[in-house]
């Protein structure tokens, strides 16, 4: 075996098991939250992830992203047909293992590097595009206070690894097809990296060899760093997009959840008789959420599923009018204080207690207060998340574990439970308006 | 003739059953501009002979506002006194007039008990209107160009995009739409128990918002389908001065507008 081939395999097994730990460390994250059952209706489940994951169906509200974005993910798709060449190259020592493929007046196999390199180069028009979007044009959603610091780092430095890993492709194509084209032995032109070739002229068929090489260790390296940078980033996306619209909410988004707890409360004061079910010792009994764990698992895959891209908060009406509120940045709490309980885990064993909470320490009231639960952001999202759900719920602790509702809404709460409407009417003048015809 | 608003237990006292239970609502029950709207639907109802029932002093509020601001045991307080009252009456299918008591009966009464056909009145409105039962003209409303601004609770919540602009539609009026409508619809600012409180700090109020970009259609009519909207986007009329030449009415008034007699 090469040296090449053993240094790949390292770096292969590597780069995997470093992979696989993230990933069980972030499964683990997500099952911190509680259960929900999110695997009924099969059928309509599989249609709509082909639809909202597979098919970007909701991403196509606003075209031109839509259709970048469309490049940058057909192409990092179908790259990987390439990818995985190299993997089997570096394996085994061969190089350009599938150009068996060309076969005699039909080659195949430059026909599909052509065309990758037609995809790389959408991916590379793609990510500079969305570069200036946030750097130069400065998009309003993408620009916004909460991006500041590393958000926006994360989101150059995936665009800008993305040009530069599809940069060493066309240049590791261009060096081989300058030494192809000297020997004669390639006919056909590769549509991107034949331009390159007159730049490499000059060089001698040893430094061209060099050069390739140099680009396919970096692509290699650059694969391998990607695939564990996403774990960490918000580019997680395009791995989680899947699961989190299969296990989307198909309820009417108006339909909130029913608290079980309540009910066994509420029946037990209505009825004398009604003896609620033992409480569960390992789930202590809250009302709402005051922390991650207070949250569906579902919630919790909704927070490491949010890519940034802010369409939520774009047409939020609180945040369109200058409130507080933005549902990307609930989301970007839930994910921060879950990542934090996470490393708590990490290093203790099990989570101690470290005198922060969701709730206060990262989602003020204030910006609870401000939703109108009008479900913008939910119809929004191109994958799904519900950060109403999340709001929903931190207003419920607030209000039945912290008695900490704006005095305003506690009145129309005593209107309620008084007179049966919150404002303050007699019940029995309820109907009065028939009076008045 | 007067209109007659009978309750479920007169019905039951006179061994009649009625069709449907038309369920009011706090604002159509108390605020002054949403008894109108309770009203109409009223004439409604009573023009095509339909059998309905209120509940009248023993309707109580569905808990919408409580369980939208957290008070989730204030709401199924609310939802289990109530399912007591409907089932007690066998109610099988219920109209409202309010998205916010629809989408609450609705989605959330069944898995407490409560399980009804529950549809909204501008639902009710295009059932009648499809089965000739309800005859409309354009009247007053022929060619005036009315925009009908979509609440939260019967758009994105429960999917109903079309209902109200089906009733817009039959009256020959010009239907005209805003930027953001069906599912991309901007808010009045009065859900999730917003309406009860003020505003959180910000540097605009969101029925200012929301009825500037109406008032951009310069037209005669903001059609409604929700107390609550009326409430914000009349306010945001008056807001900017145009009173004298925008209404803002609710689906079930421009169709008593329309009715043929």
């Amino acid at each position: 075996m090469s040296v090449s081939s053993i240094i790949f395999l390292l770096l292969f097994i590597s780069a995997s098991a470093l992979f696989i730990r993230n990933i069980r460390r972030v499964r683990r994250n997500i099952l911190l939250g509680k259960d929900e059952v999110r695997n009924d209706r099969k059928g309509e489940r599989w249609k709509i992830m082909t639809l909202v994951a597979l098919g970007q169906k909701k991403m196509f509200k606003r075209p031109l992203p839509a259709i970048l974005h469309l490049f940058v993910y057909v192409g990092f798709v179908l790259i990987n047909i390439e990818v995985l060449e190299m993997f089997i190259d570096g394996a085994f020592g061969t190089h350009r293992v599938l150009s068996f493929l060309n076969f005699e007046g039909f080659p195949l196999y430059t026909y599909m590097i052509g065309s990758f390199e037609i995809f790389a180069f959408l991916v590379t028009f793609g990510c500079a595009v969305f570069l200036i979007r946030r750097n130069i044009t400065k998009v309003k959603r993408l620009v916004m206070k909460e991006l500041d610091g590393w958000p926006k780092s994360d989101a150059n430095i995936i665009l800008i690894s993305e040009i530069l890993i599809m940069c060493s492709l066309f240049l590791m194509n261009a060096a081989e097809l300058t030494t192809y084209q000297r020997a004669n032995l390639l006919g056909s032109m590769l549509p991107v990296s034949q331009y390159l070739v007159p730049f490499l002229s000059g060089i001698s068929d040893e430094g061209l060899h060099i050069i390739a090489n140099a680009c396919w260790w970096f692509h290699i390296f650059g694969v391998f760093a990607f695939l564990n940078y996403l774990v960490i980033s918000k580019h997680f996306h395009i791995v989680l997009a899947f699961p989190n619209v299969f296990y989307a909410n198909l309820n009417p988004k108006g339909k909130f959840t029913n608290l079980g707890s309540v009910t066994n409360e509420v029946k037990a004061m209505l009825d004398p008789t009604f003896t609620p079910p033992p409480a569960n010792p390992d789930q202590p009994m809250r009302f709402g959420a005051k922390d991650v764990q207070d949250l569906s698992w579902k919630q919790l895959m909704d927070a490491y599923t949010c890519t940034e891209c802010g369409r939520c908060t774009s047409a939020c009406p609180a945040n369109q009018t200058g409130k507080l509120l933005s549902p990307r940045k609930i989301m970007m709490d839930t994910r921060d204080r879950l990542e934090e309980v996470g490393k708590n885990i990490d290093k203790n064993g099990k989570f101690v207690d470290d005198g922060k909470a969701l709730s206060g320490n990262y989602i003020t009231p204030e910006e609870l207060w401000a939703c109108t639960s009008c479900n913008a952001c939910v119809e929004e999202c191109p994958v799904n998340i519900d950060p109403l759900g999340i709001i929903i719920d931190l207003r419920r602790y607030l209000v039945m574990e912290q008695s900490a509702a704006p005095t305003e809404l506690n009145m129309m709460f005593t209107n309620v439970e008084n007179n049966g409407a919150p404002w303050a009417f007699a019940q029995s003048d309820r109907l009065n308006w028939k009076n008045e015809f | 003739m007067e209109i007659q608003v009978k309750t479920y237990a007169e019905y039951l006292a006179s061994g009649e059953s009625p069709e449907i239970l038309f369920w009011v609502g706090c604002a159509g029950s108390f605020d002054d501009r949403a008894k109108k709207i309770t009203r109409a639907i009223v004439r409604i109802l009573d023009h095509v002979g339909m059998k309905f029932a209120v509940l009248g002093t023993e309707e109580s509020c569905t808990g919408d506002p409580a369980k939208r601001a957290g008070n989730e045991f204030l709401f199924q307080m609310q939802a289990m006194n109530n399912i007591t009252v409907l089932n007690g009456y066998n109610v099988k299918k219920i109209v409202t007039g309010c998205p916010h008591c629809f989408n609450t009966l609705k989605n959330e009464y069944p898995a407490l008990g409560g399980n009804y056909e529950v549809i909204h009145h501008t639902q009710l409105v295009q059932e009648l209107i499809d089965a000739g039962k309800l005859k409309v003209q354009g009247g007053a409303f022929k060619g005036k160009k009315i925009t009908y601004h979509d609440a939260c609770y019967l758009g994105r919540a429960n999917s109903v995009y079309e209902a109200p602009r089906e009733a817009i539609k039959a009256l020959d009026a010009d239907l005209a739409e805003m930027k953001r409508s069906r599912e991309k619809g901007f808010c009045c600012g009065a859900g999730g128990a917003q309406m009860f409180k003020e505003a959180e700090k910000g540097n605009k109020e969101v029925n200012v918002e929301r009825t500037e970009e109406a008032l951009e259609l310069t037209p005669s009519v903001i059609a409604t389908a929700c107390p609550f909207c009326m409430t914000m986007m009349s306010d945001g009329v008056k807001h900017f001065n145009k009173e004298s030449s925008v209404k803002v009415l609710d689906i079930a008034e421009i169709v008593v507008g329309g009715l043929k007699e």
